[in-house]
């Protein structure tokens, strides 16, 4: 309860601040973006994030549940590392180092986001089945459950909410990261803040920080629904 | 019939855990897998449901090689149950105790009845717990429906290893006799792993003792206590090992039947004389259809002109037939008496067990031979 006040007063700032900026009359050095710019740049910043993310989903899920399999388990530590160093190189680094590799375009954007989004996924993928008490692994086997039926049953229902979990954090990060994917030729409102970096105006740039962070705010709640929403009664923590 | 014949198990790393053991399980006998930790119980009890594979040997069910039956097909018709019990978080009592049964296909509406029927035996409300979580349970409540579980499409033989392991004392000596009581009236055929002497004397028909791989001794609780067959034995099963048989052996089967007795009624006379042909310094007093009334001390009587009810004592304190003898010497320490009258649940005089009797059996449990000591298993 106390958690959904903060959240509803940081959001109400957040667009409050964003209505604001917007609304001002053109000043001298100032020209702020209209609605209209602010929707397009919004709209393009979700498609980045939601690109990037469905790819980490679709890469960090399957690799991060294969990794768990007892014949590739010997997989994990080198799998868990590479990515673990992937998200300990700054995000300004990762897009840096994109730029010259991939060249200046929306594709290389979506990867260097993708590459920093995949940790959170996999990892939380890996561990979701990991963390399993082995004792309910047993006893299903003893029980004459089938290895699928053991996967489908059991150890997918008890990962999942530990895999949503990992995604809301990912796709949180990602909203964040995706600011700076502008530098390499990506879309989105991380261009309103560039814009409010090259004319060293405050007010533009807290014209773009503060719907992203609204953005991210929204997600954050959204996922964190559908989470609790997909988690079993038996393994919520009352 | 579960049978074992010369298995043995040597881990990938070597480790020889099970070094070629056989014995059998005779159908509705609860067999007890006892021994310190690490010789090897848990992995001879994983075999026979081929959890763990057999490295050598084999182990048959009813004359069927277990090697050549189905792996999750022969599960299903063996209940497991474990220290950790392992119940799955996500589903409900109900969901967990169908486990089994789902997996075998049963009906919406059998596997409904079922689970009702196995909480009732465990002593669970169905209406209160079908529906609750395992983390709405408390540690005792989730190990019986852990068993109910094990329990569930109704198999005729069950692995349990150690299944009253992890809860307090208190709690878990209830759930032993509670399930002495369940398997009285479900005859199953079980293998059961503990390292608790015990809960080993309490619970099993046979009692398979284990040491680094090996089967040491194969008998029945009272056998073991009576006769261990080495040092080992003999240390393992503890030094108060007569007091633990006393707990085995029941009053019925030390008393000596159908005493002497005098009614109410009698002269002292009489009785002065029945004491002295039988040898006797007391002697039962009963009335209508033997039931007994107190007893009659040949101290007390001063004077033999009158009747039995002058002199008798009432109130004697007495054990019924199924107390142990634990309990009855007790009673008899209490009470500081050297003779216990036995009677059945109507209080009809059956016997009595006296001191002396019980310290002659206490002698002859700790004749290391075995020699002679009451059937009680059986
Ligand atoms: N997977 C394994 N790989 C190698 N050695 C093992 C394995 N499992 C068990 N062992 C070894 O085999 C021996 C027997 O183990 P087991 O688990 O059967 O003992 P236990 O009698 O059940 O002991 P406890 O009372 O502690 O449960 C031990 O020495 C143990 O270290
Ligand atoms: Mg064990």
């Amino acid at each position: 309860m106390r958690r959904r006040i903060v959240l509803i007063t940081l959001l109400g700032i957040f667009i409050g601040v964003t209505v604001w900026i917007t609304q001002m009359d053109t000043l001298r050095y100032m020209h702020p973006k209209t609605y209209g710019d602010l929707a397009r740049q919004t709209w393009n910043h979700i498609k980045m994030v939601g690109i990037a993310e469905l790819l980490a989903i679709g890469v960090g899920v399957p690799l991060g549940v294969l990794v768990t399999r007892p014949g590739l388990k010997r997989f994990a530590t080198p799998v868990i590392g590479t990515a673990n160093v992937g998200q300990t190189i700054p995000s300004l680094a990762v897009v840096a180092i994109m730029a010259p590799i991939l060249g200046y375009r929306f594709e290389s954007a979506i990867i260097a986001l993708f590459i920093y989004s995949l940790l959170p996924v996999l990892r939380n993928s890996f561990t979701g089945i990991n963390d399993i008490d082995p004792a309910i692994i047993e006893s299903a086997k003893g029980m004459g459950m089938s290895r699928l039926q053991i996967a489908t049953k059991i150890e997918l229902p008890l990962a999942l909410p530990v895999i949503m979990a990992g995604i809301r954090t990912s796709t949180v990060i990602c909203v964040g990261t995706a600011t700076l994917a502008v530098l390499i030729g990506g879309e989105g409102l991380g261009k309103i803040i560039l814009a409010g970096l090259y004319t060293q105006i405050p007010l533009l740039i807290l014209q773009g920080a503060a719907p992203t962070a609204a953005l991210a705010v929204i997600l954050d709640t959204l996922l964190g629904g559908f989470e609790s929403w997909m988690t079993p009664r038996g393994l919520k923590k009352s | 019939m579960i049978t074992l014949e010369n298995v043995k198990k040597i881990y990938p790393d070597g480790t020889e855990a099970v070094k070629g053991i056989s014995f059998e399980v005779i159908d509705g006998n609860l067999c007890v897998l006892l021994g310190p930790s690490g010789c090897g119980k848990t992995t001879t009890m994983k075999m026979i449901n081929r959890l763990i594979p057999i490295t050598k040997g084999g182990i048959y069910i009813d004359d069927k090689d277990t090697k050549e039956m189905d792996e999750n097909e022969l599960r299903r018709n063996i209940g497991y149950a474990i220290q950790e019990i392992g119940l799955f978080p996500h589903m409900t009592v109900r969901e967990n105790i169908a486990t089994v049964p789902t997996l075998k296909d049963w009906d919406k509406e059998r596997k409904e009845k079922r689970a009702e029927e196995l909480l009732t035996l465990m002593g669970m409300d169905p209406d209160e717990f079908m529906e609750k979580y395992p983390t709405e349970l408390s540690g005792g409540q989730k190990q019986r429906v852990g068993v109910a579980r094990s329990l569930g499409a109704d198999p005729p033989i069950m692995l349990m290893d150690e299944p009253f392991g992890a809860i307090d004392p208190i709690t878990r000596d209830r759930l032993q006799d509670e399930f002495i009581n369940i398997q009285e009236e479900i005859q199953k055929t079980i293998v059961f792993v503990t390292h608790d002497i015990n809960e080993a004397i309490k619970m099993g028909d046979k009692v398979a003792l284990m040491k680094d791989g090996e089967l040491i001794q194969y008998s029945t609780p009272a056998e073991l206590l009576a006769a261990p067959k080495s040092r080992f034995v003999r240390d393992f099963v503890g030094s108060d090992r007569t007091l633990k048989s006393l707990r085995l052996m029941k009053v019925e089967d030390a008393m000596k039947k159908s005493p002497r007795a005098v009614r109410k009624d009698d002269d002292l006379s009489e009785v002065t004389s029945i004491m002295a042909e039988e040898d006797l310094t007391y002697l039962m007093v009963v009335e209508d259809g033997r039931r007994l009334k107190g007893w009659v001390n040949r101290q007390d009587i001063e004077d033999e002109s009158g009747v039995v009810a002058d002199v008798m004592s009432e109130d004697t304190g007495s054990a019924e037939l199924g107390t142990s003898l634990a309990e009855g010497l007790t009673v008899m320490l209490e009470r500081d008496v050297a003779n216990l009258p036995v009677v059945d649940e109507h209080g009809i005089l059956q016997g009595i067990v006296t001191f002396n009797d019980l310290q002659s059996l206490i002698g002859e449990t700790y004749t290391e031979r075995g020699g002679k000591h009451p059937e009680v298993t059986q």
